[in-house]
């Protein structure tokens, strides 16, 4: 994981409607966490994140949303849910992760370009990859 | 008996090796799986967030047309389909108003409310014919075969749609003892393989696949047995970096339950569809003396 310099928390830096949003889209109690880090511990992705998926939750809740548009985590989170499962405040961090990526790709900005994956990949991946790859990574 | 069926896109075209050793062993103990008419796309993963309801429309679809077709159990064999589903079908038994916007908005003529009741092949086995019945009809016990049960992610997780224990699974733990076979257990045997991040990050499969199969490993397991053609994609993937990487390492055979099933019923290579598999995994049978060398069908141009 690459580590980030200092995060300044604010009232100025506060994004109402982003909190706001993904609450709505998430339909989760953001302060649920008590910052455990159980989350970030059974990750299998966690080592390619630029900010823990621990960190991602204090981030949405102080509504730093300029911090987390600039993070890779989002992008890189499978959905596989062991941060769901092992949670012992029961918070569905796939959800909050599936909220913040809905907020960039609904305003039509697509994280991967299709024409980009090679015609030699669109012919071995199994359809189930390219369905939920798609779905998951453009608008 | 006839079982309600629904195979998905992937097993119509490149998991045709974990359906049709499934249709035949089926056959074999007596069940006949049914394909649902019309059936389609699953939507291959759940949506995730509160307001799209767009999404839960072809899964919801697919278990209209079950009940239309008059039956009350739907029996499915690819991890990702059992996930997206079921957790639709959840949806509709306990989202009422969300069930009424979808029954509205789908036009098939009958209301749904999530009565038809999403397996997995794994729990007819388990729970309908029992370990000990099923042990009865092996004709050619898997002996000495060490293999690792690797659940991925879809068939546990969320718990509330899981076919077994979230973290202590066991149901192909008794699969593999009932089919005469050695099981290992191993840690990583729930931990995801990188999934639909293929797809937009290729790069990083490798390193997904790298824990999962040195734990195997290392605990002397022969081979991986599999449930799902997108783990069966990427650690078939990600081993022949890995085996690039690191000349003379051994390859991890990676087989799909239902082919160690049809082996151990006696129904021989041929219904096995092997030559779809990654690398040659059909040699391990063979030097354990439950093929003949003459059985195994050589891969398509050569190693995956």
């Amino acid at each position: 994981m690459t580590e980030k310099g200092p995060v300044t928390v604010s009232p100025r830096r506060l994004r109402r409607e982003f909190v706001r949003r993904v609450k709505e889209l998430s339909g989760q109690n953001l302060q649920l966490c008590y910052q455990c880090g159980l989350c970030s511990g059974n990750c299998p992705a966690a080592s390619n994140m630029d900010i823990s998926p621990r960190q991602i939750i204090e981030l949405a809740r102080l509504g730093l949303e300029e911090e987390i548009a600039g993070s890779q985590t989002v992008w890189v989170c499978a959905s596989c849910l062991a941060c769901a499962v092992n949670c012992p405040r029961g918070f569905d961090l796939a959800k909050l992760m599936e909220a913040i990526r809905l907020l960039t790709l609904r305003k039509n900005v697509d994280h991967i370009r299709p024409e980009d994956i090679s015609p030699q990949e669109r012919c071995d991946l199994p359809q189930i990859a390219m369905v939920s790859g798609l779905r998951k990574l453009t608008g | 008996m006839s079982l309600a069926y629904y195979p998905g896109c992937t097993l119509k075209t490149k998991a045709r090796n974990l359906e049709e050793p499934a249709v035949a062993s089926m056959e074999a103990l007596g069940f006949k799986l049914d394909e649902v008419p019309r059936w389609n796309c699953c939507g291959a993963v759940y949506s995730l967030a509160d307001d799209d309801l767009i999404h839960q429309v072809a899964p919801v679809r697919n278990l209209i047309r079950v009940k239309k077709h008059g039956k009350t159990e739907l029996v499915t064999l690819c991890a990702f389909c059992l996930n997206s589903l079921k957790r639709a079908n959840l949806l509709m038994k306990e989202d009422v108003e969300k069930r009424d916007a979808l029954n509205n908005f789908i036009d098939e003529g009958i209301d749904y409310s999530g009565e038809v009741k999403v397996l997995h092949l794994l729990e007819v086995l388990r729970d309908e014919i029992g370990w000990d019945a099923l042990a009865q009809k092996v004709k050619l016990p898997l002996r000495g075969l060490k293999a690792a049960p690797y659940y991925g992610c879809t068939l546990l997780r969320p718990r509330e749609i899981a076919i077994d224990d979230v973290q202590n699974p066991t149901v192909l733990r008794g699969f593999l003892g009932a089919l005469g076979a050695s099981p290992v257990d191993f840690p990583e045997s729930t931990t995801c393989c990188g999934s639909y991040q293929v797809v937009g990050s290729p790069g990083d499969i490798a390193e997904y696949a790298r824990p999962i199969l040195s734990s195997a490993s290392s605990r002397g397991a022969e081979a991986l047995v599999l449930t799902c053609p997108l783990c069966d994609y990427n650690l078939g993937r990600g081993q022949k970096e890995l085996m690039a990487k690191q000349r003379g390492s051994r390859e991890m055979p990676l087989f799909y339950f239902t082919q160690l099933l049809a082996v151990a019923l006696g129904l021989g290579a041929q219904v096995c569809r092997f030559e779809l598999n990654h690398g040659r995994p059909a040699l391990l049978l063979e030097e354990k003396g439950l093929l003949s060398r003459r059985e195994i069908v050589q891969p398509i141009g050569g190693q995956r």
